[in-house]
């Protein structure tokens, strides 16, 4: 199969089961709402070696926060819930109330709640106090710029994480230009984070390594220099190869993301669109090339 | 819904408690009218003192139309439902109710909202002395709920508020937040004087200033502008109320007292000059 000229792999993306929340940071400036947001989702690229993965949703207009002032969001990602509540009060404890003027929120009507403003508050030293507004509980914790308000409850949903595909090009220049094409259109759907630098993989992974100490290792099939030294999966003619790798609150607008991305991937100088998988054992979510293109491939 | 026009202006106070929607969807219109009223010292039936308009439907929607002013109790302990009062409201309004909202087309009379533990009340016009306060002998005042008033409102607004939001469109009467356990009360013109007294916790919020000097058990901490401001004033704001660009970019200073008690207490005052 082929797509604009590229052709479609037939394989597919194999995804797993997370558990997501969504904050809604805001600053005094769009400035200082994006250092917020920013730090909430920093070093946050994959759950195996970052604790969870994050990124920053879309920024908001002063008109669409809570209070008023200009705002993030930002979905982040763990495997359990137990991560995910860890992760979200070492963010929002060290990242967030740590960025002057901020504001925490749960955007997220989950399916559970956890605790977060409620654990963060004795930050205050018994000086905190709480507010219950619209139904919900908002504690104010004293800092040395004024006060941190930090919502009491956050939202959790079970997600999905790892939906990815790679872009196989025969020159470096357009394979990065392709995959930064996919980057712009997936960036665009709500619910929907690309963890990594830039949107963009380069160091993709397999299981295992010759070392009996590393669990994961750099993945041989794909690395274009060492093609006639391994059982490569690259067609003659790959010189470089990206992986974009992507998380959704839900299966739907994660599919929606992959599909925008494949699409907006297939330019000229890219020779095939690939797939990372586990031979389908490891992940719960199946996300084939082909049937993402579905009626929309010639 | 049903709808209640009182037959004529009263002599005397009518006790009308019974005037709870989720009381009333449930009867049928010949049974409302034979529910009894305190009517001055005689028991009359409700039919005596007030037309009965129903059309039919069993939903807890109530509205009364005309001069209630005279009429106590209305909603009292109410849990639930809808009740528009087309005119002025007598003394105990909502009082001690949990949830349900009224809405008071006029003013309304003292001890509305008194002990009220959820819910909301909304005023148009005025509010009389002790709203959402607490009745003699009691700890605590309003426990939870909204009630907010469009106009001024009298003595002792939010005595031993413990939980909920007071806010006041336009000035509070003296002693606003008098003995003060917890909860927010925002007056969007001034605070009568001698606020927060007695206060162990809460917030009182003055957008248009104090009347009078701060007690002296009150001491200033800081110029700043709480977030958690930005995030009440855009809530009042789609509420319907005038949140100007000076309230949207101005500080506010905290005093914080009230030091006879636990002194946790904060009363914010807008500074008008300090953008």
């Amino acid at each position: 199969m082929r797509f604009a000229g590229v052709e479609i792999e037939d394989t597919y993306a194999e995804a797993f089961k997370m558990w997501g929340a969504r904050l809604l940071v805001t600053g005094s400036s769009p400035e200082w709402a994006r250092a917020a947001a920013e730090a909430a989702a920093g070093f946050a690229h994959s759950v195996i070696g970052c604790g969870c993965e994050a990124g920053v949703e879309r920024f908001l207009s002063p008109e669409e926060t809570p209070d008023g002032r200009p705002g993030a969001t930002v979905l982040l990602f763990a495997s359990s819930r137990k991560d995910l509540e860890k992760q979200l009060l070492l963010r929002v404890g060290q990242a967030v109330m740590t960025c002057p003027t901020s504001a925490c929120y749960n955007a997220l009507a989950g399916e559970e709640e956890l605790s977060v403003g409620g654990k963060l508050r004795y930050f205050g030293d018994g000086w905190q106090g709480s507010k219950v507004l619209e139904g919900a509980r908002f504690w104010r914790i004293p800092v040395m710029d004024g006060e941190f308000l930090v919502e009491d409850r956050f939202g959790i949903r079970r997600s999905i994480g790892g939906g990815n595909f790679l872009i196989l090009g025969a020159e470096a220049r357009a394979a990065l230009e392709a995959a930064e094409a996919a980057v712009r259109v997936m960036r665009r759907v709500p619910g929907v984070i690309l963890p990594f630098p830039g949107g963009i993989v380069r160091s993709g992974s397999k299981v295992g390594s010759r070392y009996k100490f590393l669990s994961a290792s750099t993945n041989t099939s794909y690395c274009p220099s060492l093609r006639p030294l391994v059982e490569s999966a690259l067609p003659e003619g790959t010189n470089c190869v990206y992986e974009i790798v992507a998380d959704g609150l839900e299966e739907d607008s994660l599919r929606q993301a992959l599909r925008d991305g494949v699409k907006a991937a297939c330019r000229e100088g890219v020779c095939r669109i690939s797939a990372g998988n586990y031979g389908g054992k490891l992940g719960q979510y199946v996300f084939t090339l082909r049937d993402l293109l579905g009626g929309d491939a010639p | 819904m049903k709808v209640l026009r009182p037959r004529c202006a009263f002599d005397v106070p009518v006790e009308a408690e019974c005037l709870v929607p989720e009381r009333l969807a449930e009867m049928t219109t010949e049974a409302l009218l034979r529910l009894p009223l305190a009517y001055g010292r005689f028991s009359v039936p409700l039919g005596e003192l007030f037309e009965v308009e129903a059309d039919g439907a069993a939903d807890a929607a109530v509205v009364l139309e005309g001069d209630f002013s005279r009429v106590k109790r209305i909603g009292e302990n109410m849990a639930g439902g809808s009740l528009e009062i087309r005119g002025n409201a007598g003394m105990h309004l909502g009082a001690g109710m949990s949830g349900g909202t009224i809405r008071v087309l006029g003013d309304v009379d003292a001890w509305a909202g008194a002990m009220m533990s959820g819910g909301c009340i909304e005023i148009t016009g005025n509010a009389g002395p002790s709203l959402a306060g607490a009745y003699p002998g009691e700890t605590r005042g309003m426990r939870g709920g909204m009630v907010l008033v469009r106009g001024d409102t009298g003595l002792r607004a939010g005595e031993r508020l413990r939980r909920g939001l007071v806010v006041v469109g336009g000035c509070t009467g003296d002693f606003p937040g008098l003995g003060m356990l917890a909860g927010t009360l925002v007056a969007f013109g001034t605070l009568g004087i001698r606020a927060g007294a007695g206060s162990k916790r809460g917030t009182l919020v003055a957008l248009g200033g104090v009347r009078g000097e701060m007690l002296p058990t009150y001491r200033e901490a800081c110029v700043y502008r709480p977030v958690f401001l930005d995030r009440l004033l855009r809530f009042l704001e789609r509420e319907g109320f005038s949140v100007t660009a000076e309230h949207r970019s101005g500080r506010f200073r905290r005093w914080v007292g009230d030091a006879n008690e636990l002194g946790k207490g904060e009363i914010l005052v807008h500074e008008k000059d300090l953008q």
